[in-house]
């Protein structure tokens, strides 16, 4: 037997060191957000949540073997059915679900709690590579696109009845997976001007600035183009949708919730209200940006530690990290997030058939999202959002859920050389 | 088609790394102010006060005192009320001052304690001690507040109050913080280094809702508080007390000095208050109430008030006179009257007569005779040269500037120079028929009732003086005064030229003041009548005793009381008395002074 033919040497031991590290870091940093010098407990107590993280993580090896032991056809097999499974979680959770903050997003299940949120991402990832992989989808085409989109919208639709806004969004993170796969640019150019639009809207006070500028960019547009009548209709359309966009979005957002009001105003301004709704923000940034350079050492965290920072075992965990281990130590977290998915990139690029590559993008969009909005939460540089960093907060069914996520990817990737599909 | 898509998104995760660590950047390293709000937050720097210094009479009885006293504290973060009608009653404030405090709180900071409701007393604090459980975010911190067992000697101890935005500002060793309670007055303001003490610091980690964490760094940076040192008064508070009930319903001053060391045995401006008023809860009210009162008992007339000396003044005349050499013992000026009104009393009379008669005329001459001395030929620049001259012997007898009492704001009453006059008439425009009532005490001359008690200090002591003082130790150390209440000042006259204003004076008191005499006492004395021209003349009377071994000099003044025969003289005897006898002998006189009908 050649030694290439051992199963344990086609497993990418590279992705699954990143994530141990991850996962680690995560254990200690949870361990300092909730340690206490007066009462000092071990970090495998468990009535602390170290402790109780340690036993998510033994379990979540547990779900590890169980995956890398398990048919990989089984996957492929059986994406539609959990698709279908989870789906029906999500319609009964807001009946059924533990009410936690005025949301409906969590199974008790006596001492566990579970969201079901969370597990059906990799549900619809599953689902989305399983009707990706057909050999006539084409997402330069309208119907496939638009039967991609229905497969993500249904479980966010579920979600947003919770309702969980924060995990609703992470659904969007589709539309990475999506790029790869072929959808038209044209969408993500648009897209990403209706966010920079979003963005002058909020931030600027006099929306006449916009009106001048997305004149001007009309203007200039036409005047440089072919100057045919469509194409200068065109322009002006979306010209005038932009500045009646611009105007009303002020009203919609007028009418949003008011947390989420405030959250969308802090973004822009953290200092309306340091003490109110800015608190959080406010208070994560002084925890992160006290740490400095280095840091303040393991343990020595004055802000995370004494309650400054809400929820700062969960979302907001990489407080913890930054003032205890600075600006080096925030380094070396985000190195590895890259490290990570830029590994998974090259993993997901080397698949055979396209149901492991979109499975493998699916994974590499989520992670991405993940990782960027929590990250640019807690220092400001988007609104406040309640989700998790991947394997580093607290948390069942956030480690549980990404660990499967993950490693049903590399499961899929360790048996490429059988899973010889159609490519495309 | 797609081949370049795969690197777009390995580009698209590098970008969003390093947006992140650049952002991390700026707010980590770039940029120090979250390191300085990091602190802020969670290392609370708990001022540990100090016990202020405690002061004692020169006996021993304790004067001031510090009694605990309790500010209830809120945390608007932590705090809330169901039944606010039911908290006002049991915390007993109104709704308005709940509010207002509680929005003056939540502005200041809403996880770090501001005070509800200031100074509450030990019996309501233990009232509502079983009620701030049911309340979180509430909790009592303990203070101190002066008290005064013997409510005396009220403008001698002074007072403390909130240091004012101003004194901050001029604390540039930045010791004070707002709402600091610091000495505004009197021994209290004087001596407020010393009884300040020094302030602990602890630095304690705090948490979010400001529960207590435990030491930062184990303590490294704490500080232990020092108590204030103990402060030993001059003061004889039985005597202090003795005089304030003689002067009680009256207007005036009475100071007491021990001669030979310039101890203030007693210092008495009345109308005076009960020192107690101004502590507590109460200090702001009764200070409007006190500051407003027509009587002015704020007003520390010993020091501060400034009148004519009057007649008393014809002592230093007469000191001066002998030690320029202008007059002697035999030296006989008629009484003429048509210089200056006299009383009846055998004329012509020499010096010794003249102080036990108390000559207008005698002195209305012998001061010209002091001041032209025929220096120039111009009567004008004669007379100036010879005020300026005579000016340097008075002002030698701690007149025309403060003594340095330790007291803030001591006047320094007047001697006038030739300046003063060059400024009222012009220069080379006036001569001595413009200033001869200066020779009589009366004029453009104002002395304190501190500056009469250590004139008859120095008459006493035949010729200096130790500048009057209120405290004569430090925790219990005399070298810890002052250096200048122990350096003895001459006033320049030869102690000889005393011995025979000190006989006129011991004469005097059987003719201008019997009732002043005190069996078995030799009291040395004179009287005065300080001029008012607003209403009816001020009684002074200074006076040492007793005569051969003098233990107490004393200065009087009783406004509006008009002959210093009378009320003054009366007063101060009584007051030698009881502190060379430690009783009053004649409770007639006693009586006479307390009903006060001097007229």
């Amino acid at each position: 037997m050649r030694e290439d033919d051992l199963y344990i040497n086609k497993i990418d031991w590279i992705t699954i060191t990143i994530y141990a590290l991850l996962v680690i870091m995560g254990w200690f940093n949870i361990y300092a957000a909730v340690y206490d010098e007066q009462a000092a407990k071990s970090i495998f107590d468990f009535s602390i949540n170290s402790g109780k993280q340690l036993v998510w993580i033994g379990t979540a090896l547990l779900l590890i073997t169980i995956i890398m032991v398990a048919d990989y056809r089984l996957f492929e097999n059986l994406s539609l059915v959990l698709y279908g499974i989870f789906l029906l979680f999500l319609l009964i959770t807001p009946f059924f679900g533990k009410e936690i903050n005025g949301q409906r997003a969590w199974f008790e299940i006596g001492a566990f709690r579970l969201q079901p949120a969370e597990f059906a991402k990799f549900a619809t990832a599953l689902a989305l590579a399983k009707f990706m992989e057909r050999p006539s989808f084409d997402l330069s085409q309208f119907k496939y696109q638009m039967q991609a989109l229905l497969i993500i919208m249904l479980p966010v639709a579920l979600i947003m009845l919770q309702p969980d806004t924060g995990t609703a969004m992470v659904y969007s993170a589709f539309f990475i997976m999506l790029y790869r796969e072929g959808m038209p640019q044209r969408y993500y150019v648009l897209g990403l001007a209706f966010i920079a639009v979003s963005l002058l809207a909020l931030g600027i006070e006099n929306n006449l600035y916009i009106v001048i500028g997305v004149v001007a960019v009309v203007v200039i547009f036409i005047l440089l183009g072919k100057k045919k009548l469509s194409r200068i209709l065109a322009f002006t359309i979306l010209g005038l949708a932009t500045i009646a966009y611009t105007y009303s979005l002020d009203y919609v957002v007028s009418k949003l919730p008011e947390h989420q009001q405030n959250r969308i105003m802090v973004l822009f301004n953290p200092d309306i209200d340091p003490l109110g709704v800015g608190w959080n923000v406010t208070q994560s940034k002084i925890a992160i940006g006290s740490g400095g350079f280095a840091g303040k050492g393991y343990l020595e965290g004055t802000q995370t530690k004494f309650d400054f920072v809400p929820e700062q075992h969960t979302d907001f965990i990489f407080c913890t990290l930054g003032e205890e281990f600075g600006w080096v130590g925030s380094l070396v977290v985000i190195f590895l997030f890259c490290a990570l998915l830029i590994r998974l990139v090259f993993l997901a690029e080397r698949q055979k058939n396209r149901f492991s590559r979109v499975y493998g993008y699916s994974v590499i969009s989520i992670l991405l999202f993940h990782f960027m909005i929590n990250i640019a939460m807690t220092i400001g540089l988007f609104p406040v959002v309640g989700i998790p960093l991947p394997f580093f907060s607290y948390g069942g069914s956030s480690l549980w859920s990404f660990t499967i996520l993950l490693f049903i990817f590399i499961k899929l990737d360790s048996h490429r050389i059988q899973l010889l599909g159609r490519m495309k | 088609m797609n081949d370049q898509r795969p690197l777009i998104i390995i580009i698209a995760i590098v970008l969003v790394g390093v947006v992140l660590l650049t952002k991390l950047f700026l707010i980590q390293v770039a940029d120090d102010t979250f390191l300085r709000r990091a602190e802020r937050n969670a290392i609370q720097r708990v001022v540990d006060h100090p016990y202020r210094g405690l002061v004692y009479d020169r006996t021993g009885k304790i004067m001031v005192y510090n009694n605990p006293i309790f500010d209830l504290m809120v945390i608007p973060r932590e705090f809330s009320v169901k039944d606010t009608a039911r908290f006002c009653e049991i915390f007993q404030i109104s709704k308005e001052q709940l509010i207002e405090g509680y929005t003056a709180a939540r502005k200041y900071s809403a996880v770090k304690p501001s005070p509800l409701k200031k100074q509450i007393s030990t019996t309501e604090f233990a009232r509502i001690q079983d009620y701030l459980i049911d309340y979180p975010g509430l909790f009592v911190m303990t203070r101190a507040v002066r008290s005064y067992p013997q409510p005396s000697a009220a403008n001698a101890l002074g007072y403390i109050g909130e240091i004012s935005a101003r004194q901050l500002e001029r604390d540039t060793l930045k010791y004070y913080r707002q709402g600091d309670y610091v000495g505004l007055s009197g021994i209290e303001g004087f001596y407020e280094p010393e009884l300040r003490g020094v302030k602990g610091v602890k630095y304690r980690m705090v948490n979010v809702r400001g529960v207590d964490k435990g030491p930062f760094k184990n303590g490294e940076y704490d500080t232990v508080a020092v108590a204030g040192k103990n402060l030993t008064s001059t003061i004889d508070l039985e005597l202090q007390q003795y005089g304030e009930m003689l002067m009680a319903g009256k207007r005036g001053s009475v100071v007491a000095i021990e001669p030979k060391t310039g101890e203030v045995l007693a210092m008495i401006s009345a109308p005076s208050y009960d020192p107690n008023m101004l502590t507590g809860a109460k200090f702001g009210a009764n200070y409007m109430q006190l500051n407003q009162d027509d009587s002015k008992p704020l007003f520390n007339r010993p020091i501060m008030a400034m009148y004519p000396p009057g007649s008393i003044f014809k002592i230093v005349q007469s000191l001066v006179g002998l030690q320029m050499g202008v007059l002697s013992p035999n030296t006989t000026y008629s009484c003429n009257r048509s210089l200056v009104a006299c009383h009846n009393h055998p004329n012509p009379v020499n010096l010794f007569g003249a102080v036990k008669y108390s000559c207008n005329p005698y002195y209305h001459q012998a001061y010209r005779a002091m001041i032209n001395r025929e220096v120039s030929r111009s009567t004008f620049k004669d007379t100036e040269i010879g005020l300026n001259t005579w000016r340097e012997y008075v002002v030698k007898f701690g007149l025309g500037g403060p003594l340095g009492i330790d007291l803030y704001n001591e006047k320094g009453g007047s001697i006038p120079s030739s300046n003063l006059y060059d400024r009222i008439y012009g220069p080379g425009r006036w001569k001595y028929s413009t200033i001869y009532s200066l020779s009589i005490g009366q004029g453009e001359m104002l002395v304190t009732p501190l500056q009469m008690a250590n004139l008859a200090a120095i008459f006493a002591n035949k010729g200096y003086y130790y500048p009057p003082h209120l405290v004569k130790a430090v925790d219990g150390d005399p070298n810890k005064i002052p250096q200048r209440f122990r350096t003895r000042i001459d006033v320049g006259v030869d102690a000889q030229h005393f011995d025979l204003i000190q006989d006129a004076m011991a004469e005097a008191i059987y003719g201008t003041a019997a009732r002043a005499a005190i069996k078995d006492i030799t009291i040395a004395g004179k009287t005065g009548t300080a001029q008012n021209p607003q209403g009816e003349d001020h009684s002074v009377f200074i006076a040492f005793a007793p005569k051969e071994d003098p233990k107490i000099a004393i200065a009087v003044y009783v406004e509006n009381a008009g002959w210093g025969g009378r009320a003054a003289a009366s007063t101060a005897s009584l007051m030698i008395e009881k502190y060379l006898r430690g009783e009053i002998t004649r409770p007639a006189l006693e009586e006479y002074v307390l009903a006060g009908k001097f007229m």
